[in-house]
């Protein structure tokens, strides 16, 4: 569903996606009851433009899917490593499943991010782009840093601070000019 | 009452010159803890915590809840910065004995004349609380003002993570720094107002997007008086 509402332009020759390879095209994030609370376009061109209102259905849209995901991945049936849990001496707890992690398409990869208090971060970037996870972990700091230790940021609220968009548009520019 | 006791406990009446951090310290006995060494922050030396750093995170935290605080039944956002203007003013006060006295004993004095004063601010307050210098000291050029100081700081450590909404945009909440500053000055006997403005761009590319001057106004009868002695001191 989410792949239907952002399709990429399909693009003429292969050799023009090759020289724009490495590029992070957008930011998204959701708060944890589904809303969109932030979403930043890097780079023009590399997916579709779409309206707020159809972004607002995308971020609810991939909540829902997020949240169906994390129940399809079955959960180790407890006993499975007892022996390592009982050496230990505690009731070792299964890693809950996280859910959705990557979606990859043809014309771009998109990964998802779910901070320990349920806020999704989504990072679209090209299909050859590496290091995705050092990226995100960079975006989750600035948002720990200019967002949750800004006074007149209200929690859950859409993010509007100068400070959180000026850092992310420059780190996010010197990664896309690299 | 007459319960057993083994011998080695302390007992509440007994050898009385036992210092009372040696008890064996549980949460229900007292709610006091002491230092296994005795040595509590009141046995610091004042000259002390020169190299000390503390957590920015935390004083950012810290300071984003002042400012929620300062918030609350606010008229407006002059209201709101002379509340935070008034947090800060016991501090000023009370750095400027500190640092005075962590002085070397022969520049012990307190400073005598406004540029001596604004120089201790620039920095020796700014290296105690911020770690460096503060960037540039002018004065007004107006010249129907010629009681009016500037101190400037390119990047606030205050504001280091806050992003003023664009309905308040004429507040800073380094007015809370203007209030330490404007402790000092009280302390010093050099009554005076001290606010404080952003002045850098928003545009992009602007290197200091939160440069903040530090308006010094001082009252008349300082002027007077640094007339009177020459500047000198």
């Amino acid at each position: 569903m989410c792949v239907s509402l952002i399709q990429p332009p399909i693009h003429q020759s292969h050799r023009h996606t090759k020289r724009l390879s490495r590029t992070v095209f957008a930011l998204i994030i959701i708060n944890k009851a589904g809303g969109l609370i932030y979403n930043r376009t890097f780079h023009e061109g590399g997916l579709n433009k779409i309206s707020t209102n159809e972004l607002l259905v995308l971020a609810g849209t991939f909540h829902g899917v997020h949240a169906i995901t994390a129940r399809l991945n079955p959960i180790p049936t407890p006993g499975a490593n007892r022996n390592s849990a009982s050496s230990a001496g505690t009731m070792m707890r299964p890693e809950p499943p996280s859910g959705l992690e990557v979606l990859e398409s043809e014309n771009f990869r998109l990964q998802c991010f779910t901070t320990l208090t349920g806020i999704k971060f989504l990072l679209f970037t090209d299909t050859t782009q590496t290091n995705v996870d050092l990226t995100m972990r960079r975006v989750y700091e600035m948002y720990t840093d200019y967002v949750m230790k800004n006074p007149f940021y209200q929690l859950e609220m859409p993010v509007r601070c100068d400070m959180f968009d000026r850092k992310l548009l420059s780190y996010i520019r010197e990664i896309n000019n690299r | 009452m007459s319960q057993p006791r083994p011998p080695n406990a302390p007992s509440a009446s007994g050898n009385p010159s036992a210092p009372p951090q040696k008890e064996p310290s549980s949460s229900h006995t007292t709610g006091l803890r002491y230092p296994s060494n005795g040595k509590t922050i009141y046995h610091r030396h004042l000259s002390r915590s020169k190299t000390a750093e503390l957590s920015q995170a935390s004083f950012a935290y810290l300071f984003s809840e002042m400012v929620t605080y300062a918030q609350r039944r606010v008229t407006g956002i002059q209201d709101l910065e002379k509340r935070l203007n008034t947090q800060g003013h016991p501090l000023g006060l009370k750095l400027l004995d500190l640092l005075l006295i962590r002085e070397p004993p022969r520049s012990q004095s307190r400073p005598l004349n406004i540029i001596t004063l604004l120089h201790f601010i620039k920095i020796n307050l700014w290296q105690h609380l911020f770690g460096r210098q503060a960037d540039r000291l002018e004065k007004s050029s107006d010249p129907d003002a010629p009681d009016e100081y500037m101190i400037i700081d390119n990047e606030p450590l205050v504001n280091a993570y806050v992003s003023v909404p664009k309905e308040m945009s004429q507040l800073n909440c380094a007015a809370f720094v203007a209030g330490i500053i404007e402790g000092v000055c009280d302390g010093a006997v050099f009554p005076a107002r001290v606010t404080a403005h952003s002045v850098g761009s928003k545009e992009e590319g602007e290197m200091w997007p939160g440069k903040t001057v530090f308006l010094v106004k001082f009252q008349p009868e300082v002027l007077e008086r640094e007339a009177l002695i020459g500047g000198k001191g």
